[in-house]
């Protein structure tokens, strides 16, 4: 596709222009070419993505002080020359903390959502493929863990096994494994009423390795796009459980947690420790839908 | 419609068997003896301590005579007493039950109406309005709802003064006044949803002959809108609202937390971390059986709701 545009473009179109040398630089020009049409939220949203997950990579090298460092000399101060963003009530500065706590508070997201993936596509196939009985079990287990709403499942499984970042990670993403094997089990009905499907089988192909091999591939851009829209509710859930204090413990600084630890400064007139990492949040949340939306419109996940 | 109902309420029974049957075998998927992880948290388990735990939960019967005795306990509200409060459970949750339900209703009230105007303005007017309403209500629903919550303290509690910061207050008016904040943090993401399906229903409404046939007939615009459009896109706003209003007592566990309002979703928290799991069960299993009822409600009154239906029933 690509080579035919470059080899032969649009009569009368920049034809005098010599043609960019294919590679590297082509490639950085037709991407840059995209940006120009991209809509300015979803590339306000990305490039805000970009910058922090930069920053949480980055972390230790940017970070302006010491994340745990405290100055109770300094405690609940305003936003000054030394701490950019102010300090909590330990003395705490915010900036460092919330630059480190960008840490935990992507890769936990992100771990969960692997969980759940994997918990949940092999379900779901398993439950498309197998039909009869398989599907109407992990269909039963789904709809029993759809009766709890919220994050009450979680909460349930929280209460047996204590909490702690870990744990939370695991409930969370065996309470969203139901929802991706619902997902991936209507897409894949759909994929397997396909004609290359049964030709596959004719020839003798295993059903494991027909799924493996052929279904899920055809399956993956969809399931892709699913999952970039649910990570800003993930995200979202797993700052909830820590900031109930059934996710990551003191003295990290995960954003949920430190929007807890500055709830009591509020009362007090002192609102940055609470608003700063609460509005990291919501920033990273809203900025995750808009990409998400567009992502997944372009990988096909919404139009099933 | 009989046999419809009649399927919709076995399901209905079903899960919320298999849903407090998960509820109850928790304690048999802790880690070691069952007895020592519901005195737990307690360094001074003492072999009395146990025994009272092991006769209370009937520990030494078989399991599902243990479940029965816990099912049948619960059915008459009974729920043991909490481990922490040395108090019946269902007294507990007797005297927090009025203010969550006050805080869900309240939402409800408040989601339903702003969410059905604004969704309602935003397919009358179009244009600029529309884009901005759609866009503050998407910004506000991906928010969470514990920082939505920290927010509206901060600006209209702390700031302002105009609300409480904590507390459920006293008497009607009181509870009025202090549910107003928690009310709108539990509500705004569910309003963002009622504006949308609103707008959307509406406007599927528009193109349609019989709305044209009333313009045809010369009816206001007002007229229109009212009896023809907002009236035939009813149905699926009734049941969003129903569904959302399910989802609410759920919120309850994070708002209640962030405005310390003693209610279930409060007692839920305080229960998990004192290791109260007698109170724990009792929260979870009201909070699902409230989800479970309101969802098949729901269910079943949506086919009431298409005025085909009742037309058919009873041709005027």
């Amino acid at each position: 596709m690509t080579v035919q545009t470059a080899t032969s473009p649009a009569p009368g179109r920049r034809s005098a222009q010599p043609e960019p040398p294919p590679g590297r630089g082509r490639l950085l020009r037709t991407g840059l070419r995209h940006v120009r049409s991209w809509p300015l939220p979803f590339t306000v949203a990305a490039a805000f993505l970009a910058l922090t997950t930069v920053a949480a990579l980055l972390a230790p090298l940017i970070a302006p002080q010491d994340p745990q460092a405290i100055d109770l000399n300094a405690s609940s101060a305003p936003p000054d020359g030394v701490h950019l963003l102010g300090t909590d009530q330990s003395g705490r500065d915010l900036l460092s903390r919330v630059l480190f706590g960008a840490r935990t508070s992507l890769v936990a997201p992100l771990a969960l959502l692997l969980c759940a993936a994997v918990i949940g596509v092999a379900l779901g196939t398993l439950a498309a493929w197998r039909g009869g009985w398989t599907d109407a079990l992990v269909s039963r287990v789904t709809d029993v863990m759809f009766a709890f709403p919220g994050l009450l499942f979680v909460v349930l499984i929280i209460a047996v096994f204590g909490d702690g970042l870990t744990t939370a990670v695991v409930a969370l993403a065996l309470a969203y494994s139901p929802v991706i094997a619902k997902y991936t089990r209507s897409i894949a009905l759909s994929e397997r009423a396909k004609p290359y499907i049964d030709a596959y089988r004719v020839q003798g192909v295993s059903g494991f390795s027909i799924c493996v091999r052929h279904l899920l591939p055809n399956l993956a851009a969809a399931l892709l796009g699913y999952l970039v829209l649910m990570f800003g509710e993930v995200l979202m859930g797993m700052t909830t459980l820590s900031y109930l204090g059934f996710g990551a413990q003191p003295p990290s600084s995960e954003w949920g947690l430190m929007v807890k630890e500055g709830q009591a400064a509020i009362v007090q007139g002192a609102l940055w420790p609470a608003l700063v990492p609460g509005t990291a949040i919501a920033l990273t949340v809203v900025a995750f839908n808009i990409v998400g939306v567009r992502v997944s419109d372009r990988l096909g996940a919404r139009e099933r | 419609m009989a046999v419809r109902a009649l399927r919709t309420s076995l399901t209905l029974v079903l899960t919320l068997l298999a849903a407090s049957l998960v509820i109850f075998g928790a304690i048999y998927a802790a880690p070691g003896d069952p007895a020592a992880f519901l005195v737990g948290g307690q360094e001074d388990a003492t072999p009395e301590k146990l025994a009272a735990v092991r006769a209370a939960y009937h520990l030494n019967d078989p399991v599902w005579s243990q479940y029965g005795h816990w099912i049948g306990g619960a059915a008459t509200g009974d729920f043991g007493r909490s481990l922490q409060y040395s108090d019946q459970v269902s007294h507990l949750i007797a005297s927090r039950l009025p203010t969550t339900l006050f805080l869900v209703v309240y939402a409800s009230v408040l989601f339903v109406v702003l969410g059905t105007a604004l969704g309602a303005l935003s397919a009358v007017r179009r244009g600029r309005l529309d884009s901005a309403i759609v866009a503050v209500t998407t910004l506000l629903s991906s928010i969470p709802k514990f920082v939505k919550a920290l927010a509206l303290v901060a600006l209209f509690a702390v700031q302002l003064g105009w609300f409480p910061v904590s507390g459920a207050g006293e008497g009607f008016i009181g509870r009025l006044h202090h549910l107003t904040l928690p009310a709108f943090a539990l509500a705004m993401a569910e309003l963002a949803v009622v504006t949308r399906v609103t707008r959307q229903s509406m406007l599927d409404q528009y193109p349609l002959d019989h709305v044209t046939a009333a313009r045809s007939a010369g009816l206001s615009e007002g007229k229109v809108v009212r009896r023809h459009v907002l009236r035939n896109a009813l149905p699926p706003i009734v049941t969003m609202c129903g569904l959302l209003t399910a989802g609410l007592f759920a919120g309850t566990v994070v708002i209640e937390t962030a405005f310390g309002i003693s209610g279930m979703g409060s007692l839920l928290v305080g229960a998990i971390n004192t290791h109260d799991f007698p109170v724990t069960q009792a929260v979870l299993l009201l909070m699902v059986l409230a989800y479970m009822l309101v969802t098949t409600a729901v269910d079943l009154v949506h086919p009431v709701l298409d005025p085909r239906v009742r037309l058919h029933r009873s041709p005027a």
